[in-house]
């Protein structure tokens, strides 16, 4: 009996998908996690892993076709099972209703198992820089003018196709609605780092320099030991009530060259040590300014730490992604006037806040939260 | 290796770690970070870099001296073979 893979909502803003190209033929026998397409998304190219084991049984979406959440995309043999559930909308579809293909419609009524058709956007000219950049942005490339020699489509072109739209729209749709559902409360807290800092600085010094850390990865361990710590800021607001997430995927917001977001998560971060935390938010920041993240990534995150360190400003006040319920800012790391034994001297020091979903938690709760935080910031060993 | 040489290697290094960076809209004396928000992770990922493909490592103390393509030029000049 074929089950249905459908198109999963990766976050609580996506509504539609194309397929960019698919990794599998019918016949492809295939393993839960398995990448098997490349989808185009407000987020950028989004690798799709399957959800369970079985043999592709048709491909039935083609490529360059734009389809919405919870289309069936391709039908899977499975081990004599029934029909698996839709997995969009389950989970962390944030309360995505899965939206069945339009009947009739050129785009998701498509029922062809052929491959051999190219990505459409393929056809088009276009510079590999504009091409990442439309990807970034969402930006359809085979609906754009080309302006330059031969019709090609430039950097230029794309950016003005990408205002307003694309990723800009969902981020708009993201923040509007957590801002219209969601009541936040905000804290704040300036902590001494220097010992953290230091330690740091002598790490980098004494390892060759493909080992060096961040201080990034010591806020994203720092903040998961935290979460497992005090589970009221990992997890779910859904369907009106809060779950818990018993896994610690801390995301990471990672900022686009010229404009937009995505906040891809470090899975099971408290379980890892900082040069493994290391290796994969490299990896990660690359993925993601490349456009290309997986599926699982975006839709992962149990609580989001922004660092705003590199934009040089002292503290972020950032606004939770639904239905997540807390986020972590931090600022620039720099040198304060701070009072130890009665005396000014300087220090390192760093302001973290906290966004929180108050009907989940309130104020007293956050500021232990935020303490528990700074406690193990001042303490890196224990990370 | 000559100034100009030693620009161009430095420039397709840079695109080589921020594939998303447009190399022929670098200008020399701008610092990366106010021209494409460069940032700590893309500074790390270019001395790794540097390192790889021109064996020079670059102490933490001295990114500030990798802070524009004018600057790298200067810095890098005398280490390079």
């Amino acid at each position: 009996m074929p089950s249905e893979f459908r198109l999963p909502a990766l976050g609580a803003d996506m509504d539609e998908g194309t397929i960019v190209e698919w990794h599998v033929v019918p016949g492809s026998r295939v393993k839960r996690g398995d990448v098997v397409a490349i989808v185009e998304t407000d987020k950028g190219a989004i690798d799709v892993e399957i959800f369970e084991d079985g043999v592709v049984h048709e491909i039935v979406v083609k490529p360059g076709t734009k389809v919405p959440v919870g289309t069936v995309l391709a039908l899977l043999e499975t081990e004599g099972s029934p029909p698996a559930p839709a997995p969009a909308g389950e989970g962390r579809g944030g309360g995505h209703t899965p939206v069945p293909a339009p009947a009739g419609e050129g785009a998701g009524g498509v029922r062809e198992p052929s491959l051999a058709s190219p990505p459409a956007s393929s056809r088009v000219r276009i510079s590999p820089a504009a091409r990442k950049r439309a990807r970034e942005l969402g930006v359809e490339v085979e609906s754009l003018q080309g302006s330059g020699p031969g019709g090609t489509v430039t950097l230029e072109d794309v950016g003005k196709a990408g205002q307003g739209g694309g990723m800009r729209a969902a981020i708009a749709a993201a923040m509007s609605r957590s801002k219209r559902e969601i009541p936040h409360y905000y804290l704040s807290t300036a902590v001494d780092v220097t010992a953290a800092a230091e330690w740091l600085a002598a790490h980098n010094a004494s390892v060759p320099v493909t080992e060096r850390l961040l201080f990034a990865v010591l806020l994203v361990k720092a903040l998961a030991l935290t979460c497992r710590e005090m589970p009221g800021f990992n997890g779910f607001h859904r369907d009106g009530r809060y779950e818990e997430s018993p896994a610690v995927h801390v995301g990471v917001a990672v900022a686009l060259r010229g404009g937009g977001l995505v906040a891809p998560a470090l899975m099971d971060t408290a379980d890892k040590p900082l040069a493994l935390l290391m290796d994969e938010f490299r990896a990660l920041v690359s993925r993601a300014r490349a456009g290309r993240l997986r599926a699982s990534e975006l839709a992962a995150p149990t609580i989001i730490l922004t660092s705003l360190g590199d934009a040089t400003v002292d503290a972020v006040f950032p606004i939770i992604q639904p239905p997540q319920v807390a986020i972590v800012g931090a600022g620039a790391v720099g040198a304060r006037p701070w009072v130890v034994d009665g005396q000014v001297v300087p220090r390192q020091v760093l302001t973290l806040s906290l966004g929180a979903d108050h009907r989940v938690t309130d104020g007293r709760l956050g500021a232990q939260f935020l303490a528990k935080l700074a406690q193990r910031l001042v303490d890196p060993g224990s990370l | 290796m000559n100034r100009e040489d030693l620009a161009k290697r430095i420039l397709d290094l840079l695109t080589e770690i921020a594939p998303d960076v447009d190399a022929s809209s670098v200008i020399p004396g701008i610092d990366f970070r106010d021209q494409f928000d460069f940032d700590s992770m893309d500074t790390l990922n270019f001395a790794i870099a540097l390192h790889r493909e021109l064996g020079v490592e670059v102490p933490e103390t001295d990114y500030s001296q990798l802070a524009s393509l004018d600057k790298c030029v200067a810095y890098l000049g005398p280490r390079v073979a």
